[in-house]
């Protein structure tokens, strides 16, 4: 007789050992409810739990906070201290105002939503697909799509965005750095490492005017500095070899105030005729088509309206929802493989979808 | 044949089909929607139901995106405090969004569930578009 060494199964162990399984494999897929920022389709990082927004290439942002900050702490440890004594206490004063204000706008032109558009969901997506005709075939690239409206009786092409998956509203513009539809597009700033829409162009702006102040401020009172030095029966030479901070800043006031003040100049023209970076570099309302009236169908043909209306209006809230949670049965469009309707003609769009941001990109920047 | 249902298909109607009330930009970049009635609704609602909704939202979204002297004052007081001020105070915008959500809460309660509607909030689709969700007729006329 073999030995078959049979082991009695306990009935006891069979019930309980499905039903631990069970609720260890539940809790495993009880994840922590996901933040909406987690699941993000663009290219941005986010901080602080979603509260802040930066676009993923940070570009020279870190350059500019350090220009800033080491050229104000220069000022403040080798000019003041002269100034103080022999002109007034209010230089120390303003340029500490100055500075605070231009940190304070730097970070929040880098920190907030341009004006993010979200991405259309898979239904919206098929819907818009519907409405659309789709005439050709799907081994061909399809003709950019564009629907024509009237806005204050003037005609103006609003373009199909590829990635995002809808038309994009009129002054929308597609920033391939950051993979992002953004509302009112002006440029996306590597100086400040975040694109400059809608949400955060009174932040930019007020960044670079109050910029423009205090490089001209830090500027005019260095010359003053060494000026009073060199009056006080010392050579120029010996006064500069007596504070060389003071050159260092001369020269980077020298060379910033240049571009600052330009740059200051050009969107100060662009806020009063309420035209976007990108509106002008394209020339969408300059009148290149001839006879054809083409001015700027969103400015009020008022100055001060204008300026009111971009730099005081009221301020949309952000649309990306960064904080708020996923839904749990929510299909997330980028993981998901089969979403809730079925889209046969989508595949091929997919892998045709890189050459189509090419083409759309290229077209928009020769349009 | 006795048909199974389980608890689950009568507390969630399937979703019949959506429909999309897209942007109307004839005024500009402000938020309107248009209002012209979608076919896919003639069974469901009247024509003149739907239009005053959408019209009182375009009139609640002109509320909070119009430009005067309190939009200003805000937006000035706003530059002056280097944007400080709305960590604690909310803007006047977010005020009547609040506004917008309560009454599309209210036309879900009182004219839209009852016949199988279902409006969604146009801020949860980015302002693009009013999102009317049609459930399927099933159950309606058995529950009443």
């Amino acid at each position: 007789m073999k030995n078959c060494e049979y082991q009695q199964i306990d009935p006891r162990a069979l019930s309980v050992s499905p039903l631990s399984a069970q609720s260890h494999t539940t809790e495993k897929k009880e994840q922590r409810p996901r933040r909406k920022w987690e699941v993000f389709p663009g290219k941005n990082r986010f901080f602080c739990d979603g509260r802040l927004i930066l676009a993923r290439q940070s570009g020279v942002l870190p350059l500019t906070l350090g220009l800033i900050v080491v050229t104000c702490g220069l000022f403040f440890a080798f000019d003041c201290p002269f100034l103080v004594k022999h002109l007034t206490v209010f230089i120390p004063v303003i340029g500490g105002a100055l500075f605070v204000f231009v940190v304070i706008s730097l970070l929040r032109t880098s920190f907030t939503d341009p004006g993010i558009l979200p991405r259309a969901t898979p239904d919206e997506a098929a819907d818009i697909e519907r409405q659309i005709d789709t005439s050709g075939s799907s081994t061909y690239r399809p003709p950019p799509r564009t629907k024509e409206i009237l806005i204050n009786q003037q005609v103006v092409k609003l373009k199909y965005c590829f990635t995002c998956k809808m038309f994009r509203p009129p002054r929308t513009s597609h920033c391939s750095l950051c993979d992002n539809c953004v509302e009112r597009f002006d440029h996306h700033c590597p100086w400040v490492g975040n694109c400059v829409g809608k949400r955060n162009y009174r932040f930019f702006y007020s960044f670079i005017i109050s910029l423009s102040f205090l490089t001209s401020f830090i500027f005019g009172c260095v010359i003053a500095h060494i000026t009073l030095r060199s009056q006080a029966g010392k050579s120029l030479v010996q006064a500069i070899q007596e504070s060389p901070a003071s050159v260092v800043e001369l020269v980077i006031c020298f060379f910033s105030i240049w571009s600052i003040l330009g740059l200051s100049g050009f969107h100060t023209y662009l806020v009063a005729s309420n035209l976007t970076t990108n509106e002008d570099i394209k020339g969408s309302w300059s009148g290149k088509r001839g006879a054809e009236e083409s001015g700027n169908p969103y400015s009020y043909n008022n100055i001060i309206t204008n300026c009111c209306v971009t730099l005081c209006g009221p301020v949309p809230p952000s649309l990306i929802d960064r904080r708020g949670f996923v839904p749990p049965d929510e299909v997330i469009p980028a993981a998901s493989s089969a979403s809730e309707m079925e889209l046969p003609h989508f595949s091929a769009k997919n892998d045709v979808n890189m050459e189509e941001n090419c083409q759309d990109f290229s077209l928009s920047c020769t349009a | 044949m006795a048909e199974t249902h389980s608890l689950q298909d009568f507390q969630r109607p399937a979703v019949s089909s959506k429909v999309f009330i897209q942007r109307d930009y004839s005024s500009g970049t402000i938020c309107k929607f248009q209002t012209k009635f979608p076919s896919e609704l003639e069974s469901r609602l009247d024509k003149q139901q739907f239009e005053e909704t959408i019209q009182t939202l375009n009139n609640l979204y002109a509320e909070a995106e119009k430009l005067g002297g309190s939009s200003y004052l805000e937006g000035c007081l706003a530059c002056l405090t280097a944007y400080t001020v709305f960590l604690c105070m909310e803007t006047h915008y977010e005020k009547v969004l609040k506004k917008i959500a309560r009454y599309i809460k209210d036309q879900n309660e009182k004219i839209y569930a009852p016949r199988g509607l279902l409006l969604t909030d146009p801020i949860e689709r980015g302002l693009r578009v009013v999102e009317i969700t049609i459930f399927e007729d099933r159950n309606i006329g058995s529950a009443r």
